[in-house]
């Protein structure tokens, strides 16, 4: 067995470095991801048929497609329309989009969720449909999916190191680069799982006590 | 073992965390015999039936059928905890009717009664068929046998169930509320059954019901339950009509009789 | 496009193909283990199945890909790439798999439990005759997202030169300089792969349900939830 331990630790502190790219991707992402899914759920609840279809045909033809696939599909086509942005940027872009696909289903769980009687109960008191919205149903709709919500930023995190592919160095990227200068790859690789699984688990801990915290609906 | 003492419950208690259950409880029944207890929820009557169909264990206590204990058993003079074989050999006499039927929804209503006894007694398909058959035309379902228990009303289900319990040949019957899930109409056909199989069989029965008036005709005893006790222990005619406690009066009082 | 691009693609679209089916199969397995084992009685079977099923959905699969392919060689162990990738891929999904299971055998009603109890089944038998056949009706609508998120993350064995569809949409690239249209075009390829296991899967889904007296909603696009 030829796996030197200290080399792991040696790998530390690029993992740090490629960790702070890593969760820079997913904040971004996740945010994007957050509002984009509201509008997607927003949008497939349309009345209108020509609104409706085209978006759920559009969220679940990103939904089921490779990131990595969409990942590549931004980095090498947004240029050619005259939009440049970093490959981080268009990583976490590319991150939150798929991932709103995600929310969007977590949205409308959570709206269907809400019954029926408040909005009879709006309609009603004659509220306007804006109203109803942000001060009838939204605010049970939400509390209700926080949970799901949480759990999506720990896959979001999980599917960094894809970025690696279009030349964001996070920590696998930045262990490969590594390796690639001592010839050593194993110990850096391993530094970067043994990282993402600690913060992996650290999320999952941190996404139980949020789900405790607001999995309770409030009456 | 004498006759009189085919099931014995000696000893026996169970909590379930603060609740007592079942308080240092003794009593007998024999073979052949015709046992309902009653008394109000949490009395600790379904209790009894779920132990000695190894669904729940007592926490001290033993229980014991035609000579041997269910759980425990004998070494030289000295009684052990008993392993999961002999624990599966000595209920092996004993079956349960439940309140939600419990039909297997993979199977179709001949399997259900069939499987058993093919798996676990290991009897040749075509015996076990021929059986099955019987069983169900003796509860009035002859024409359901490929049916799916989904497609059946609550009561066909549950005479079902009891076609069931009886292919696998039991010593002892246990019935479970059988009817409180059922409207009055769909009860009766199960209670109709239930009567039948009372008068053309000597299996042994301990009911847990609130038919009253059914509980009358088919028993030999009636045990009232309260808070873990037996407070009574007679037959039909005297408890009903008799009662010696005031717990069991007001009970009965209170009753809903359902046929 | 010539005939030699064409053997690249077909090549990248059978494997692709490959790594999906058997990496579902063998995740499967590792699902029913796992899944039951969390079930177990004895408390050191359960606690090795939590420890699988923790690690593997904490550890990006990615990172599980390149630990097989360059670790694994470290001590002692050569493994064909392609296997790597079924291997990694399996691992990972079962981890969710399990899950999956362990919830569909929990949904199954108690009272069935206890009437396999009730007619003396022996252990193995309530689980093979009673519980297994309810809970598989409720494992195929989340099997269905399990199965689509493998196919999504065959793409990344590309990043390991392993020749997918992904690779031999960059090799398509690379000669054609069609970008956009390549990239869209595997996009459109997957989600018509996706939606072929989709159908098969609705079908399989309706046959369970039937074998149990159920009838299924209908509808292509009704997919359950995807869990984290």
């Amino acid at each position: 067995m030829n796996f030197q331990w200290n080399l792991v630790w040696d790998a530390v502190p690029t993992m740090l470095d490629g960790l702070v790219v890593a969760l820079f991707a997913t904040c971004i992402g996740y945010v994007i991801a957050l509002v984009l899914g509201l509008v997607f759920a927003f949008l497939r609840r349309s009345g209108n048929r020509w609104v409706s279809a085209p978006v759920g045909f559009l969220v679940e033809f990103i939904r089921s497609t490779p990131l990595l696939v969409q990942l590549f599909f931004f980095f090498y086509v947004l240029p050619l329309i005259g939009i440049s942005a970093s490959p981080l940027v268009t990583g976490a872009f590319a991150l939150g989009l798929h991932y709103a696909t995600y929310t969007s289903e977590v949205y409308r769980s959570g709206i269907d969720g809400v019954p029926a009687g408040q909005w009879e109960a709006a309609t009603a008191l004659n509220l306007s449909t804006r109203r109803t919205w942000t001060n009838v149903i939204l605010p049970q709709a939400i509390p209700r999916v926080i949970p799901a919500l949480a759990n999506y930023v720990i896959a979001m995190f999980k599917d960094t190191p894809q970025l690696l592919a279009i030349t964001v160095v996070e920590m696998l990227g930045g262990a490969i680069a590594l390796g690639s200068e001592t010839f050593r790859y194993s110990e850096p690789i391993a530094a970067a799982g043994i990282v993402y699984l600690l913060v992996a688990l650290l999320m999952a801990w941190l996404a139980r006590i949020v789900e405790r915290r607001f999995g309770q609906v409030r009456v | 073992m004498t006759n009189g003492e085919f099931i014995t419950f000696d000893g026996v208690h169970k909590s379930f965390g603060n609740n007592v259950v079942l308080d240092d409880l003794s009593f007998s029944v024999g073979s052949g015999e015709r046992v309902t207890l009653i008394g109000p929820s949490g009395s600790g009557k379904t209790t009894i039936l779920r132990m000695l169909m190894t669904l729940t264990r007592p926490d001290r206590g033993t229980i014991g059928v035609d000579g041997d204990y269910l759980y425990h058993e004998r070494r030289g003079d000295t009684l052990v905890p008993a392993g999961e074989a002999h624990i599966r050999k000595v209920r092996s006499r004993i079956t349960m009717v439940f309140q939600h039927f419990n039909l297997f929804p993979n199977m179709k209503v001949l399997r259900n009664v069939t499987e058993a006894p093919i798996h676990v007694l290991g009897r040749p398909k075509e015996e076990a068929e021929a059986r099955g058959r019987e069983l169900l035309e003796m509860v009035g379902l002859a024409d359901k046998l490929d049916a799916h228990p989904s497609q059946l009303s609550g009561g066909q289900q549950q005479r079902v169930a009891i076609a069931r319990a009886l292919a696998v040949d039991p010593d002892v019957l246990l019935l479970d509320e059988v009817t409180s899930a059922l409207d009055p109409e769909l009860a009766a056909e199960v209670l109709d059954v239930l009567r039948d199989i009372a008068k053309s069989t000597d299996v042994t029965m301990l009911l847990v019901t609130h038919a009253m008036r059914f509980a009358r005709d088919v028993s030999d005893r009636v045990l009232m339950f309260n808070e873990g006790k037996i407070i009574e222990d007679a037959a039909p005619d005297k408890l009903f009509n008799e009662p010696e406690h005031d717990r069991t009066r007001s009970f009965l009082r209170s009753v809903i009789d359902e046929t | 496009m010539s005939a030699g691009l064409m053997a690249y693609v077909w090549e990248g679209l059978l494997n692709t193909l490959l790594l999906t089916v058997f990496g579902a199969l063998l995740g499967l397995v590792f699902a029913f283990v796992a899944g039951l084992a969390r079930s177990s009685e004895r408390k050191v079977v359960r606690g090795i199945a939590m420890v699988y099923t923790e690690v593997f959905r904490g550890f990006p699969a990615l990172v599980l890909l390149f630990a097989l392919i360059f670790i694994v060689p470290q001590f002692g162990f050569q493994l064909n790439p392609l296997f790597a990738g079924v291997l990694a891929l399996a691992l990972n999904i079962g981890a969710y798999a399990a899950e999956v299971v362990r919830g569909a055998v929990r949904s199954v009603p108690p009272g069935q439990l206890e009437a396999a109890i009730a007619l003396n089944f022996t252990p193995l038998q309530r689980l093979r005759k009673v519980i297994l056949p309810q809970a598989i009706v409720a494992m195929i609508p989340p099997f269905t997202n399990n199965l689509i998120e493998l196919l999504k993350a065959t793409s990344l064995v590309s990043l390991v030169y392993i020749s997918d569809l992904t690779f031999a949409g960059q090799l398509l690239r690379a000669s054609t300089g069609e970008t956009a249209l390549v990239f869209f075009g595997l996009l459109v390829g997957y989600g018509v792969i996706a939606l072929g296991f989709t159908v098969v899967m609705k079908l399989l889904e309706r046959m369970a349900a039937r074998s149990l007296g159920r009838s299924v909603p209908k509808g292509l696009f009704g997919r359950a939830e995807v869990a984290a």
